[in-house]
């Protein structure tokens, strides 16, 4: 019931945000400025998708430390899902930064910092994933990638600084001058959806892992 | 104290078993060179371009040396269950992981005093500078802090060493872009000064990394 609402809710405000973006924003800007991304509607899909990325990754961290300590299979199974909803909204990141990036700099892929780091993150948890796969037993498998996430999550920082010192072509912060309200609304309404859509997709995840577990779990006592 | 009296005696034992075999030190320099070697051929090096490409040469050498022997560094316990009687041990799990990291930074240490020669050799550049040996220290300290628990983890899965670089070399991936970095600010002559941020981001590195595997590698390796 939670999960339809969240999923419901979601629908509706991502129809709103893309009404938003391509009805209300183009109309605002002028011949000079028409070529800033705050015009263009990716903006207002990429930066969300960006944000619920970091968020679900986050989340993975939380709860590796939760499982740890813990150590019930609850943690394990909404680290997974947090980590395997974080892979799909970077891979829409880095698509809709790749879109961005052919639109304004002519190249589809450019080495710049934000697109960099989040091709690092976005491998560093496809690496989570293989590690899983790796691992037989599901007690060690949980123990083993509650570590990685851990480890994984305090990289993020350190990507993020080192590749911004290193190169900067992305349009710096002085070139996001949400100086229009209708701006603001746009993005917030588009962060809202996203984060609806997350925390709906991850409600929806868990319930289908707890009921996985079940069956593996009496599956054993029947086999046994 | 007992803490360090451990640590040592792990380190020690690694030590001394590697000096008697030179399983690691041997395959990893020759693999090593090797990469050097492909480079040059690779990259078909006038010597105008040398001194852009060689400090990214020279630290996929370190990466993929380090991924070499840092697979080695439980391997061997694992094999012929050592691990357990080092778990039996009445010494803290914190202890093996920093008596393992401190092995693993003397192997790579090592290995680098040669490479780093035999560079010099065949790109003909100076590397006896203060700069570059502190940079490829504290890079190496970031290296073997990562390296030793991704190791643990690695040598307790089915693939085995195939998993290590892949956990290992997108994690590192900051202190090896930082290592370049500063390195070419040293190979190129350029001021302390200017490599300061980039030294900087690597102890930062280095301190989360000694820090959070502390932690949790007691969760890696419990049975």
């Amino acid at each position: 019931m939670r999960t339809r609402i969240f999923i419901i809710l979601s629908a509706i405000l991502l129809l709103v945000t893309i009404a938003m973006e391509m009805l209300l924003i183009p109309s605002l800007a002028s011949a000079q400025n028409k070529d800033l991304i705050q015009y263009s509607p990716v903006f207002y899909w990429h930066i969300p998708v960006a944000w619920v990325a970091l968020f679900a990754f986050l989340c993975v961290f939380i709860a590796s430390i939760a499982y740890l300590w813990k150590r019930t299979p609850f943690w394990d199974i909404v680290a997974t899902t947090s980590a395997e909803l974080g892979v799909v909204f970077t891979t829409f990141f880095l698509l809709t930064g790749s879109i961005w990036a052919k639109f304004a700099w002519g190249t589809w892929w450019a080495w710049d910092a934000r697109l960099t780091s989040s091709l690092v993150l976005w491998i560093i948890y496809i690496a989570y994933f293989l590690l899983r796969t790796y691992i037989s037993n599901p007690e060690q498998r949980a123990r083993f990638a509650a570590v990685f996430g851990i480890l994984g999550f305090v990289d993020v920082p350190i990507v993020i600084l080192t590749l911004f010192v290193s190169n900067q072509m992305h349009p710096g912060d002085a070139a996001f001058h949400l100086d229009k309200p209708q701006m603001i609304i746009t993005l917030v309404t588009g962060v809202v959806a996203f984060t609806l859509l997350y925390l709906g997709l991850l409600f929806f995840g868990i319930h289908l892992r707890e009921d996985a577990y079940e069956v593996s779990k009496l599956k054993e006592t029947d086999g046994g | 104290m007992k803490f360090w009296n451990s640590v040592a005696a792990i380190a020690w034992k690694d030590i001394l078993s590697e000096l008697r075999t030179k399983e690691i030190i041997s395959s990893v320099l020759v693999f090593a060179v090797l990469v050097l070697v492909i480079f040059n051929f690779a990259f078909n090096l006038a010597p105008d371009l040398i001194l852009q490409i060689a400090p990214g040469i020279l630290w996929v050498a370190f990466a993929f040396s380090g991924v070499l022997s840092l697979n080695r560094a439980f391997i061997p316990e694992k094999e012929e269950n050592c691990l357990e009687g080092l778990m039996g041990c009445p010494v803290g799990r914190e202890a093996i992981y920093v008596g393992k990291a401190l092995g693993s930074l003397f192997f790579m240490v090592l290995v680098e005093a040669v490479i780093l020669p035999v560079f010099a050799l065949l790109f003909n550049i100076a590397v006896l500078q203060s700069g570059l040996i502190t940079v490829t220290l504290l890079a190496t300290i970031g290296f073997v802090a990562v390296g030793t628990i991704f190791s643990a983890l690695a040598v307790n899965t089915r693939a085995r060493e195939m998993v290590l670089p892949i956990l290992f070399l997108p994690v590192v991936s900051p202190v090896i872009i930082a290592a370049v970095k500063a390195s070419a600010i040293s190979l190129n002559g350029q001021s302390w000064s200017d490599m300061t941020i980039w030294l900087a981001i690597i102890l930062a590195f280095d301190i989360i990394y000694l820090t959070v595997p502390f932690l949790v590698f007691p969760y890696v390796i419990e049975e």
